[in-house]
């Protein structure tokens, strides 16, 4: 086989699973269903791997399928760019997504969208792969908005819940926001670059570095730091950053598989992707990289403030992925694009890992998601324990983990970088580390440490398993005692904890500082130094994991599991009393800031108001009333002459006046 | 390819306009309802022989060439200089193969549901078939302006007699606003048999020299009857009273192609006759269709009746192929036939889907339902996907036409294609609002508890159009492909002023 049909088969193959699972699921069963998903990620995953062996091997492609539409002289194509970037999307996307395929076997064991939701994970698999092989501006807008797409079929999935098909309709629109400011940098881009492929378009780039528009009258702006925004604007929505991330809490209706895979591990680090494919453009204007860095570094402190307060557990989860994101965004804004995609991949390892060991407990809970019934889960759940624990200690930077070789880097880039807002961000993604580990660990004691709580709670518990359907009914009412998950759940976990473990020590060499990127990547060294910094004070990954003994973000993660030790194994009734003296702290932390009530109010109360006003004013008032009516003794006249029309035989008459008028004209007149 | 083969010495345009009026015709004859399933057959047989006419149009046709193919001319009256003329070029092949595509459609989807004076039905849809096709196919101005009035009838009739509650009322308004566009047009093409040396010929009122005044005048009495079609803001508001009472096939003829009649007026008469004065009142024109997409968007979002909310969306859709056609560069304009055809499809669909729920509940009320998904899982999959086609996902027919526009926007002016872009977000909120609210949810009344799923001749036509969709979607080279000699050959001529003094 040659590699483009390998390359056609990594994105084809999802496909045709969730054709076959959607299409014939009834005729096919529910095995069938799984197999059949199963077997397309697997080859998916096959796949990706012999193509990045080839492309270590030196070989990259950059070709188009086909030509979707000309018009004038722009001409528009579907294809593939296979580089050392796409091929690590293309291996953490079917790596995970194989994990979580495997796994919803087991959680969506007795659930009656069985075949629905294997179709739906795969047809995502599908639009993220082409979203991350496209080679152009056209097809990356096309996977981008089908990933929204299925992510708004997932997180309705239990659709006749009324908070699931609220937060789909609400995950869309936001998106939507998102992708308005990303279609007009797209017009943008194919305006002034005459292409919309990204090799003619980075090739481009520089000769355009001074131009300038005017979009308001009188003030010029630098043309590449308009594009670039309104691109960012674009990943804002997809990955969630403030204000756009509003959407991503509330995604949590849908079943934990998909927050594991879309709304942590991939879909969400599209922006990220996209922003560092783009880094050619970005590497031009310094104002659109702060721009980037300061909206990061906002969604990485002030989203992990939330996650503080939550006890949901997924939701915990949830906020810790919104601060996460930011932490990917800020490393966008210091030029430190290698360093934001290699946290993206250890986060998509840890993250996935936490959120299935989450479904895990919520399956061992009997579907009870608040951390407040749990405790003591660890003799119940051993394998989801350990893996659970691993998953946290690779997030809060735990020194050796994964998760704490890519944030450190991202720290240390923020340190180095001198552009404006990098100061706010350096405080930001420091403090992050303490509430990192302070709300990951507070989850962790709450669950599987302390008093067994699940035997004394109330059985009214209103999350995921008490959704109104009735599939998963027959756990509702008490709790039995909770126990370890079937293999299909565990074993995935297991399999993402081992990267977890190991994968920031193995790779931060070749992909931070050997050329593992080499021209997938490009950074202007002389302009943002903070690659060329981070790579003077590197000096192995086992120097840096000592040295990181005796630096400030080790001792805030240190601090941020101790306060939580504290806080919820020692002086239990603390919290409470902490909340109460918090008093308005405590309340706008509660109300997420208030920006599901102002956008809730403004936004789509205003629309309607707005539209039920233009409606009144507009259509019925003015236009009907004045202009229309205004004729209405012309129609009462002619109404009285058309309620012959009911007869049926003004219909015989008026077709004979015209066949009658036409043969007139021509007989006389001809 | 340029001279007309047909059957029988007949050529295809003349096939396309004549087989369907003469099946309608023939079904005139055959009775009442007594012989309703002969007529319902012989109503399919007619628009499947309609269709097959058009066909050799898209296979026969030279996409290297603007000039007019098929053509067939004849005297009709001398001493006018009247003929008989007919051709098309790559603006109008498509929407002949649109029209008689979209009546096969319409002829299956009144196949049970119409039960009353079943062989006038169908007979008035295939009636208005001929004559929609002729209005794309007519080169002379007398006879585009007979089919363009003669089509009006038997829509005007399907509205009066198979329509709801306000039927009259709504096929009242519908007629007076129309009326009103086309006296004028009259008038202008009087003007203009002069201006053109005693001739009716559209393609020698192109090259005619007109002074500003003059185009001006034109345009305005053109702009009149087209833009009622269209419909643009502000003379649109018959559109939703015509959708809400007509029956389901009166809707999907009325969205799907009645509407593109108007649209394309302006690519055949406006732009080319008067290109002085189009590119002078371009602002005007920009201003109504960025009205008609902000605007009628918002006012989408609060209607309660899914066929005016749909109604509502077509204006806004349509609003994008104004835009697009007075952007004058190549983008634009095929954009806006991209989105013509796609509208076609999405608007029959919507139309089509919400007939489905019709005919079960009668009620067209979005409070009267909510959780249908539970009792029709393949109809909600099906409205699904037309709502993401409405709301202009990516893959589906409904992203290629605007996409091309709002590129084709920005190249112009970043605003313009700013509030054109709102469409993603009041496009997604009007759709899937409706969609959240009629398809998902708990089962809401026993009315909805009793829902049965779409039979074999629903599901055939709702695949048809999804396929259609998802088609044109994936791959829309061939659709651009046919348009590009005829649009480049139109811009170029619009280009060059005309003006005399």
């Amino acid at each position: 086989m040659d590699m483009q049909s390998l390359y056609l088969t990594v994105p084809l193959a999802p496909l045709a699973g969730a054709l076959v699972a959607g299409l014939f699921g009834r005729s096919i069963g529910r095995t069938g269903a799984h197999l059949v998903t199963i077997l397309g990620v697997l080859v998916s995953f096959l796949a990706s791997i012999l193509i990045f062996q080839d492309v270590l091997a030196g070989n990259t492609f950059n070709g188009a399928l086909y030509t979707w539409i000309t018009s004038g002289d722009v001409s528009l194509e579907i294809g593939f760019l296979i580089d050392r970037l796409t091929t690590v999307m293309m291996l953490v996307v079917t790596f995970v997504s194989l994990c979580v395929h495997v796994y919803t076997i087991g959680y969506m064991s007795d659930d009656d969208g069985y075949q629905r939701f294997f179709s739906y994970i795969s047809l995502f698999t599908f639009s993220m792969l082409m979203l991350v092989m496209s080679n152009n501006f056209l097809q990356l807008f096309f996977g981008w908005e089908a990933v929204g797409l299925v992510s708004y079929l997932l997180i309705g999935f239990w659709y006749t819940r009324e908070s699931a098909i609220y937060a789909n309709l609400k995950a869309f629109l936001v998106n939507r926001v998102g992708d308005f400011g990303f279609l007009l940098g797209i017009g943008l881009v194919l305006a002034y670059f005459g292409s919309l492929d990204y090799a003619q378009v980075f090739q481009k780039a520089p000769t355009l570095a001074h131009e300038s528009i005017s979009i308001l009258d009188g003030h010029a702006w630098s043309l590449l730091t308009v594009i670039c925004i309104l691109l960012f604007i674009g990943a804002m929505g997809k990955s969630a950053q403030f204000p756009l991330h509003v959407w991503l809490p509330d995604s949590m209706e849908g079943p934990t598989p998909i927050s594991a895979l879309i709304h942590a591990a991939t879909m969400v680090t599209a922006g990220i992707f996209m922003v560092a494919r783009m880094s050619p453009l970005f590497e031009l204007s310094d104002t659109a990289l702060s721009f980037v860095m300061i909206i990061g570094a906002i969604t990485a402190l002030f989203m992990g403030f939330l996650g503080m307060i939550q006890n949901d557990i997924k939701r915990v989860v949830a906020y810790s992925t919104l601060s996460q994101l930011g932490y990917m965004t800020v490393a966008l804004g210091a030029s430190a694009y290698s360093v934001a995609i290699f946290h993206l991949m250890t986060h998509a390892f840890f993250k996935a890992l936490l959120f299935l060991a989450a479904g895990s407990v919520i399956i061992g809970m009997h579907h009870d998601q608040d951390i407040r019934n749990m405790g003591g889960l660890r003799k119940y759940m051993p394998i989801t324990w350990i893996t659970l624990l691993i998953g946290s200690l690779a997030l809060i930077g735990t020194p050796g983990l994964s998760g704490f070789f890519s944030k450190d880097s991202i720290i240390l880039a923020t340190y180095a970088s001198d552009l404006y807002g990098s100061g706010f961000a350096a405080f930001a993604v420091t403090a992050g580390v303490f509430v990192t580990a302070f709300y990951s660990f507070r989850m962790y004691f709450l669950v599987f440490h302390g008093k067994e709580r699940f035997h004394n709670a109330h059985a009214g518990h209103d999350q995921e398993g008490g959704k109104d359907d009735d599939q998963h009914g027959h756990h509702g009412g008490g709790h039995g005692t909770p126990h370890e998950s079937p293999w299909v759940v565990w074993l995935p976990l297991v399999l993402l904890a081992i990267p977890s473990v190991y994968a920031g020590w193995a790779y931060i060499e070749p992909m931070l500082f050997g050329d593992y990127f080499g021209g997938a990547i490009f950074v202007n060294h002389e302009a943002h130094k903070a690659m060329s910094d981070l790579a003077h004070h590197f000096h192995g990954a086992g120097a840096m994991t000592l040295h990181a003994l005796m630096t400030l973000p080790f001792w805030l993660a240190v601090a941020g599991v101790a306060t939580a030790y504290y806080l919820y194994m020692v002086r239990r009734d603390l919290p409470e009393k902490i909340r109460r003296q918090a008093g308005v702290l405590y309340t706008i932390l509660d109300q997420k800031y208030g920006f599901d009530r102002f956008n809730d109010w403004f936004f789509a109360g205003g629309a309607r108001w707005l539209g039920g006003r233009l409606w009144r004013w507009g259509d019925v008032t003015a236009i009907d009333g004045v202009m229309v009516n205004g004729s209405a003794r012309v129609v009462g006249q002619f109404a009285r002459l058309a309620r012959g029309l009911q007869s049926g035989y003004i219909y015989h008459y008026a077709f004979a006046m015209i066949i009658g008028v036409a043969l007139l004209v021509t007989v006389f007149v001809g | 390819m340029l001279e007309a083969t047909g059957l029988f010495g007949i050529g295809w345009l003349s096939l396309a306009i004549w087989v369907p009026i003469l099946a309608g015709v023939l079904i005139l004859t055959t009775g009442d309802d007594s012989n309703a399933e002969g007529q319902r057959t012989l109503a399919l047989l007619g628009a499947l022989a309609g269709f097959a006419a058009a066909v050799p149009l898209w296979t026969g046709f030279d996409a290297a060439t603007p000039v007019m193919q098929f053509e067939e001319l004849a005297s009709w009256i001398p001493a006018f200089n009247i003929n008989y003329h007919l051709g098309v070029d790559g603006i109008a092949m498509p929407f002949v193969l649109l029209n008689s595509f979209t009546t096969i459609l319409v002829v299956l989807a009144g196949w049970q549901v119409i039960q009353s004076k079943v062989g006038q039905y169908m007979a008035a849809f295939l009636i208005q078939s001929g004559l929609i096709n002729g209005v794309f196919c007519a080169l002379d101005g007398v006879l585009f302006y007979v089919f363009f009035e003669a089509m009006l009838i038997p829509l005007y009739l399907i509205i009066g007699m198979w329509g709801g509650q306000n039927r009259v009322y709504a096929a009242i308004k519908f007629f007076l606003y129309t009326l009103l566009g086309s006296l004028l047009m009259l008038v202008a093409m009087m003007y203009l048999f002069f201006q053109a040396d005693g001739s009716f010929e559209i393609l020698a009122w192109h090259k005619a020299g007109l002074t500003m005044t003059a185009q001006v005048l034109l345009f305005v009495a053109f702009f009149f009857a087209f833009a009622v079609k269209v419909p643009m803001w502000p003379v649109h508001t018959w559109l939703p009273d015509a959708h809400v009472e007509a029956p389901t096939g009166g809707s999907v003829v009325l969205a799907a192609i009645t509407l593109k009649v108007g649209a394309y007026g302006f690519l055949r008469f406006i732009l080319p006759i008067v290109p002085d004065a189009a590119h002078e009142l371009t602002w005007l024109i920009v201003t109504f269709s960025l009205i008609a997409v902000v605007y009628i968007g918002l006012v989408a979002l609060v209607q309660s009746d899914m066929k005016k909310l749909i109604a509502y969306s077509s204006i806004a859709h349509m609003g994008f192929v104004t835009l697009g056609f007075f952007l004058f560069n190549p983008l634009g304009i095929e954009g806006g036939l991209i989105q013509m055809i796609s509208h076609g499809f999405v608007s029959a669909a919507m139309f089509l889907c919400v007939g489905v729920m019709y005919d079960r509940m009668h009620s067209r009320q979005i409070a009267d339902y909510g959780g249908v998904a539970n009792t029709m899982p393949k109809f909600a999959a099906f409205f699904m996907l037309f709502a993401m086609a409405n709301a202009g996902l990516p893959a589906t027919s409904g992203f290629v036409g605007e996409f091309m526009v709002v590129l084709g926007a920005v190249q112009v002016n970043f605003w313009w294609a700013a509030l054109a872009a709102t469409t993603l977000i009041f496009g997604a909120a009007y759709t899937l609002w409706m969609v959240k609210r009629v398809v998902f949810g708990k089962v809401a009344n026993e009315h909805v508890a009793e829902l049965t799923d779409i039979d074999g001749r629903e599901f055939i036509v709702l695949g048809i159009l999804a396929l259609c969709v998802l088609g044109m979607g994936v791959y829309p080279l061939p659709f651009t492909e046919v348009m590009h000699a005829s649009v480049d050959n139109l811009l170029a001529h619009v280009a060059h002023s005309k003006l005399v003094y």
